[in-house]
């Protein structure tokens, strides 16, 4: 079995800090991590190979510094990994960087199953899951929360929606997103570092896929980003000491008041 | 003036209207009125109910377009999105509005793709800018740390997922307002799916964490998992959910669909009240645009206070009791 597992270098949300003046995010000094919902997808798709049998491909588009990332997939049990990079490729939206990943992702070969996190912490959009998908023109099974058996080429499992789960069976070849529910993701181990580290991961250029140079990159992709702000998000918070009896009965007097007034109560 | 028209998708669940169809007309509404065009919506499912399809005439909405088949009874990716393919290809939607839901979010990355056209998500803001009369979206990004303007100058339809409680429901305008409805039995070669739908196991909890109006979440203050009873006695005093933060599912005290913030579910109630929450920044992205937001919590420095209308410094374990108590007061008259 053959499953691929495109994954994200993204900055730690911490740190990130704004220019108010040009309205542009700060990227120097921010440190960079695997998106952590990656390592979810990551987990699913060793478990499954260790199952069934076969290899894991990690692949990521990114700059190169995205290929700590993949050797960071490496080290939890994914067999390889490719970086997708090139200058043409900044400032992609999540069509464009779907076009990308996905023809990558055709460039290796067959497989049987792309697994994503559920979404990256920096875009936070979800979208990139479901677009290679439909470019590949795959089934996609999103948000799975339990990964079942695998039989006759059917994989069983469940999909977290808004009022429970679903029962899913999919044909595969087909790309699941998953959410954190769907397993503990492993810790690397001594052995996997070290073929992390010894590991050659080859970079795809522009040139070595088959993509319409139009459609990449900030040029090509069909939003622009007009501005970033930062949101006003502090409010003027009435804060009651409550440390003694008397002041627990005079707050929660206040907050019972301040509930019937807003018609909550 | 080339005028193609705002366009919406509803959702249904077992043939009734979803609520997030009604605060997409709202949005719709303001929308296609600085446009000067019409507001339509675009609806996938089998039986639906026919009022429910009036009533978003009623509200604002000019012509409603029905699919209904079998196949289309729950959401699946393939057959709905070849029919509302099919749709964009007769109707030419200028705009398209979903909700950021399960459904939406999957939905409508997987048309985007295929029309090869911009989709902005989890929009909190819409509007038509002067002079292009181009989408206007903004967004919360990096974990809500900033937000994001965005366009999509060049390619048709402009497509969004809005947040869903982030927009009042539609009021209904006139009872049996005209209005266009078009029932639509799609061909069956837009039915395939290579997906099965096998049955559906719902939420232990009773209130759905996305629908509650009023959510009481528990945090890491609450020390251990048998003292988490104090925080639902409160959430039911409140008539509310109980949701919890990272922190208190990491340690397995409540399970993961009760997770609110960054990795977990974005809730937008009237009421949040947050027991022994301290506020990290993941925390407050999935919750910060509650109406009301009361914090108890010992650190008066806890984050959670800057976010906050109302907040008790105190010990939770003797404030909640008495709140509960004051709680239980006010509901007897």
């Amino acid at each position: 079995m053959r499953i691929i597992v495109p994954i994200k270098q993204v900055p730690e949300t911490k740190s990130v800090k704004m220019d108010e003046k040009t309205g542009t995010v700060i990227r120097e000094g921010v440190e960079s991590i695997i998106n952590p919902l990656d390592l979810y997808a990551i987990e699913i798709a060793v478990q499954l190979k260790e199952t069934y049998g076969g290899e894991a491909i990690a692949i990521s588009m990114g700059p190169s510094k995205a290929i700590e990332a993949l050797r960071e997939a490496i080290a939890m049990g994914v067999d390889s990994a490719v970086l997708v990079s090139d200058r043409a490729f900044a400032g992609s939206d999540t069509w464009a960087t779907s076009y990308v990943l996905a023809e990558a992702i055709r460039k290796t070969g067959g497989y049987d199953l792309v697994i994503c996190g559920e979404r990256a912490t920096d875009g936070d959009t979800g979208q990139v899951g479901p677009e290679i998908a439909s470019y590949l023109k795959l089934p996609v099974v999103s948000y799975v929360n339990k990964v079942g058996k695998i039989t006759d080429g059917v994989i069983a499992m469940q999909r977290l929606v808004e009022e429970g789960s679903e029962k899913i069976e999919a044909q595969m070849p087909c790309l699941l997103t998953v959410v954190k529910e769907v397993s503990d993701p492993r810790l690397p181990t001594l052995r996997g570092k070290q073929k992390a580290r010894k590991s050659q991961i080859p970079v795809w250029g522009i040139n070595d896929l088959a993509l319409d140079p139009k459609k990449v990159g900030l040029a090509g992709s069909p939003t622009k980003v007009v501005k970033i702000f930062r949101p006003k998000v502090a409010r003027e918070c009435e804060k009651m000491f409550a440390r003694d009896e008397e002041k627990i009965k005079e707050a929660v007097g206040k907050l019972g008041n301040l509930l019937k007034k807003r018609e909550i109560l | 003036m080339n005028c193609s028209d705002v366009w919406i998708l509803a959702e249904q669940e077992n043939g009734r209207v979803l609520r997030i169809s009604h605060e997409l007309v709202t949005r719709g509404i303001a929308l296609s009125k600085k446009r000067g065009c019409k507001l339509c919506a675009m609806i996938f499912g089998h039986d639906i109910n026919g009022a429910d399809l009036q009533a978003l005439i009623d509200m604002g909405a000019d012509k409603v377009v029905a699919v209904e088949a079998p196949e289309l009874a729950n959401f699946l990716v393939e057959p709905y999105s070849a029919c509302m393919l099919n749709l964009l290809d007769k109707f030419k939607p200028e705009i398209i509005l979903g909700g950021a839901t399960s459904t939406g979010r999957t939905l409508l990355p997987y048309v985007a793709m295929t029309a090869y056209t911009g989709l902005t998500a989890d929009c909190t803001g819409l509007d038509i800018e002067d002079g292009t009369n181009n989408l206007l979206q903004t967004r919360p990004a990096i974990g809500g740390n900033i937000m994001a303007t965005i366009r999509t100058p060049d390619f048709r339809p402009q497509m969004s997922t809005v947040r869903p409680r982030s927009t009042k429901p539609a009021d209904v305008i006139r009872k049996g307002r005209e209005g266009e409805i078009i029932r639509i039995k799609p061909e069956q070669k837009l039915l395939g799916s290579r997906i099965k739908r096998t049955g559906f196991i719902p939420d232990e909890e009773k209130q759905s964490l996305h629908d509650a109006e009023i959510v009481v979440v528990v945090g890491r203050g609450i020390k251990k998992a048998e003292n988490i009873t104090l925080a639902r006695e409160l959430a039911d005093a409140l008539g509310g959910a109980l949701a919890a933060t990272r922190d208190v599912v990491d340690r397995g005290w409540l399970s993961y669909p009760h997770q609110v913030g960054l990795s977990g579910k974005t809730i937008s109630p009237r009421l949040y009240v947050g027991v022994g929450v301290s506020g990290s920044i993941q925390h407050l992205a999935g919750m910060q645009t509650a109406e009301t937001i009361i914090a108890i919590n010992n650190d008066p420095e806890a984050q959670i206070f800057k976010v906050a209308d109302f907040g008790i410094v105190g010990d939770l374990f003797e404030v909640v009791p008495a709140l509960i108590r004051e709680i239980k007061e006010e509901k007897k008259f």
